[in-house]
């Protein structure tokens, strides 16, 4: 087993240089622009005296390496800002400070994390089983009705936009039949029953359209496993159709499933907008839109640090989920 | 009862009829042989032996009877019953044939449940049992290895392994050798051998080699177009036998034991090799493929290179092409250093079906090392390749034809063709002819021939078939682990080897008379190296 552990150490150095390199690229792009950084910082209402406040505390007069490793400093290790009467300690990891809002942009990030994190992982448990499972009856099914209905039903899933999927729910379920409250938001920590009641539409509608993906691609790699070799072997061997599929068809087609979910999942986290606006949920998503939309540079930053440290998580993660699955990889 | 009784089989795919109206019986405890060219349906009928057709469109009628379940009438689950219980089959390729995802153990379990619905831990216990039965060494701890640790004659045991896990009654085993090497075939072929003989199960084996079938078998059938051609007791129909396609057939194999027609004399070194070494990979995991290999090709002389898989001669195949840089060491071409490729040294690939554009016409594949010389003018181009594809046996007017059009055999000539547009001096043929069937196998290697003495060409013939070197070959080259273990004139390492690794492949090679396999068998028990 040593060789998957060395496996697993090189694929947790590279995820660290892949975060380290989209860090510089996003300092540069964000903060080597032209023009006045102090005054784009502070927002077109800050005074010449607090521009100059926020130059010093960005150190604008450091060249950009210097600027760039305090930054890193920062994430670290954590600050000391000094706001001149005062001074504000910013733990680690400290991604600076919002001049806009005056708040330390790792409290407003905590602050929405949970939101998108409660959001995205509660679909992401529905749109596999969903997914996965019609992709499998397909498969098994293949060639007869079932398929046939299951294929079109994931076609519709795939064209249809998740903002109708969301209001043709929300109308339904709450306006017409009255099963549910508009949901509403409720932390977990409150009231674990009404944060699962808030959120069940939430993650039904963000599940719905991404399960008919993993149901296409599922029943697609199902359906190539199934005419390998080995799926002949067993059938030769008189081992039962249920077996074939579940076991061995199913196993072989985990890879890309896998591969895919990483994606998603990371790519949810900042980019599942649409649903966190439409149910109000004040997640990742709305915020950086709004951070983008008032040139929150800091805020900004931040977000998109984050949200790049989940997709490589979660295709890190992948990637040994993938070793485990087929051992030929740790060899590669 | 008959084990097997099989009366007037026809298998129809859409319009075409690969089985027709064949009949034949297989008693309890004997060994019969379907023997034939690709094509010819013999896998086609040891699959409907199972039912495998069942669900996937093929038409069959006849009737199949096998250990007393009638197979195209019985219900799902009594075919289910039938295979791997009463009749059990291992396939050509033992790495497709087994999932990569699960232990070797844990497959060979599952099929053992299946049929005898013991725990879990029984079933373990018998997939070890049947494992180490089939010679794996320490068989508890490599039965939890997955198939990729394995090496390929070990995939080949699990996979009999696996059909004696219930003990069947027949053992269907379709081309179980083709995908291995000489002496690792050889030892399969004894280990199913020893089998029969303690178990007395029936063997039906599938092979387009009739040298395997000769040592393996009581009873041969010989196929061709769905039809039996001739079928009685091996040594009848491979000694004398009565119809004309298997004097054919039998006239087509390449005999180790039957020296070479002398070519002409041979003129200058063209090619020589001093000292050659390629490495792969670096740090720690760095092997040399090819380790100081030396040789010398000579003006209208050919020279065999023969090894197994992984003994590097590829790899010096494509050094001596300058298709690899050699890590050490030199190519010299008329006396010279090479310096980058020399289109005087051309060569012929292996498989003829991926080494040419399927999306690009056999002419403009042919013309591309004339244009690649700076020709311009289209009709004298076209000019050449026509006379270029009707050197080779083909009719000029198919330049516009695509290589899905050929067959395997004509496509090879398609390779030659286009290796003698840049008007080399020295071919170098990647086993030229191992993807080929035996007859094709014959006219591509007597187009070799006639083309060497008409134009004069070296020839280095890299094969891993030591009947087909000898054939072809002037001087023999052996190859293992990177090095030339041995070289000299054919005549002299084939007749009277030194080396105890070529005496090795030598008792190995497949026998076309029964009572000569049976004693090289008796002598593989003396002859062992590691």
């Amino acid at each position: 087993m040593s060789g998957f552990t060395a496996f697993a150490l090189r694929r947790a150095v590279s995820a660290v240089l892949t975060l380290l390199a989209l860090s510089v690229i996003i300092y540069v792009v964000f903060y080597a622009t032209p023009g006045n950084v102090a005054q784009i910082t502070c927002g077109p209402r800050c005074s010449p005296e607090q521009v100059h406040q926020v130059a010093q505390q960005l150190r604008l007069d450091d060249p950009l390496y210097l600027r760039y490793w305090h930054f890193l400093q920062g994430i670290v290790a954590g600050h000391d800002y000094s706001t001149g009467t005062s001074v504000e300690h910013c733990p680690a990891p400290c991604l600076g400070l919002s001049y806009q809002s005056d708040q330390q942009v790792t409290r407003i990030i905590l602050n929405k994390l949970p939101v998108s994190l409660s959001l995205v992982v509660g679909a992401m448990v529905l749109w596999l089983l969903l997914g996965v499972g019609t992709g499998v009856l397909s498969a098994w099914r293949r060639g007869r009705f079932t398929e046939r209905a299951l294929t079109g039903i994931t076609l519709a899933g795939v064209a249809t936009p998740v903002f109708v999927i969301g209001l043709v729910l929300m109308i339904v379920v709450c306006g017409q039949l009255e099963l549910l409250p508009f949901p509403e938001y409720v932390s977990f920590s409150d009231d674990p029953e009404q944060w699962m009641w808030g959120l069940l539409l939430p993650w039904v509608t963000l599940a719905l359209g991404e399960a008919a993906y993993f149901a296409r691609l599922t029943r697609a790699s199902m359906l190539e496993t199934l005419a390998e070799d080995h799926i002949r072997t067993f059938r030769a061997y008189g081992v039962g159709e249920r077996s074939i599929v579940g076991r061995h068809a199913l196993r072989g087609a985990l890879a890309p499933i896998i591969a895919l979910n990483a994606n998603d999942f990371g790519s949810a986290m900042g980019g599942a907008v649409l649903v966190e606006s439409l149910f109000g949920l004040p997640g990742i998503g709305q915020e950086l839109v709004h951070a983008v939309t008032v040139v929150d540079l800091p805020v900004v930053v931040g977000m998109v640090l984050v949200i790049g440290f989940f997709v490589v998580l979660a295709n890190a993660v992948a990637d040994v989920l993938y070793a485990v699955a087929d051992r030929r990889v740790v060899l590669a | 009862m008959s084990l097997v009784h099989v009366t007037d089989l026809t298998v129809e795919f859409g319009d075409l009829r690969a089985v027709d109206g064949l009949s034949f019986r297989l008693e309890e405890g004997a060994a019969l042989a379907l023997v034939g060219e690709s094509g010819s349906g013999k896998s086609t009928v040891a699959s409907a032996l199972l039912g495998l057709h069942r669900g996937t469109g093929a038409r069959v009628g006849g009737s199949v009877e096998v250990a007393g379940v009638d197979v195209p009438r019985a219900s799902d689950d009594e075919l289910r019953r039938l295979r791997g219980a009463k009749a059990a089959m291992v396939f050509q390729d033992p790495l497709s044939s087994l999932d990569p995802y699960y232990a070797i153990g844990d497959q060979i379990a599952e099929v053992y449940r299946v049929h005898t619905r013991a725990s879990r831990r029984t079933a373990r216990a018998r997939a070890v049992e049947v494992l180490d039965r089939v010679g794996i060494p320490d068989a508890v701890r490599r039965s939890r290895s997955r198939p990729h640790e394995f090496s390929g004659g070990m995939r080949q045991r699990a996979l009999i392994a696996m059909a004696l896990a219930c003990e069947p009654r027949l053992l269907i085993a379709d081309e179980p050798t083709t995908a291995l090497d000489v002496t690792v075939q050889a030892q399969i072929l004894d280990l199913l051998h020893t089998l029969r003989a303690e178990t007395g199960m029936g063997l039906l084996l599938v092979t387009h080699d009739v040298g395997v079938a000769a040592g393996s078998v009581d009873d041969v059938l010989v196929m061709r177009h769905g039809r039996a051609v001739e079928q009685g007791p091996v040594a009848a129909v491979l000694g004398a036998p009565g119809e004309a396609y298997t004097r054919e057939l039998l006239a087509a194999v390449p005999r180790v034991d039957a020296p070479r027609a002398p070519s002409g004399p041979a003129g200058e070194v063209v090619l020589e090799a001093r000292g050659l070494r390629r490495e792969f990979g670096r740090g720690r995991k760095a092997f040399a493929a090819v380790d100081d290999v030396s040789l010398t090709v000579r003006r209208g002389e050919t020279l065999g290179v023969v090894g197994e898989s992984g003994s590097g001669k590829t790899t010096l195949g494509r050094m001596l092409v300058g298709l690899l840089e050699p890590t050490a060491g030199e190519v010299r071409h008329d006396g010279h250093a090479r310096v980058g490729v020399n289109p005087a040294v051309q060569m012929v690939f292996q498989d003829p079906v991926s080494s040419l554009n399927p999306r690009r016409n056999v002419g403009e594949s042919i013309a591309d090392p004339i244009r690649a010389r700076g020709e311009r003018d289209e009709q004298r181009i076209r000019g050449r390749v026509k006379e270029l594809l009707e050197r080779v046996g083909l009719e000029g007017a198919r330049y516009d034809r695509y290589p899905h059009e050929f067959s395997g055999g004509q496509r090879q000539r398609v390779g030659i063709a286009r290796a003698l547009a840049a008007d080399p001096r020295v071919i170098v043929c990647d086993e030229p002819v191992s993807a080929l069937d035996v007859t094709t196998q014959a006219q591509v290697v007597a187009l070799l021939g006639e083309l060497q003495r008409e134009l004069g060409l070296a020839l280095v013939f890299v094969a891993h078939d030591l009947a087909v070197v000898r054939q072809v070959s002037d001087r023999v080259a052996v190859m293992r682990r990177g090095r030339i273990v041995e070289q000299g004139p054919a005549d002299e390492v084939y007749d009277s080897p030194r080396d105890p690794y070529t005496r090795q492949l030598l008792a190995a090679v497949p026998a076309l008379d029964p009572r000569i396999a049976a004693r090289r068998r008796a002598e593989r028990g003396e002859v062992a190296v590691t």
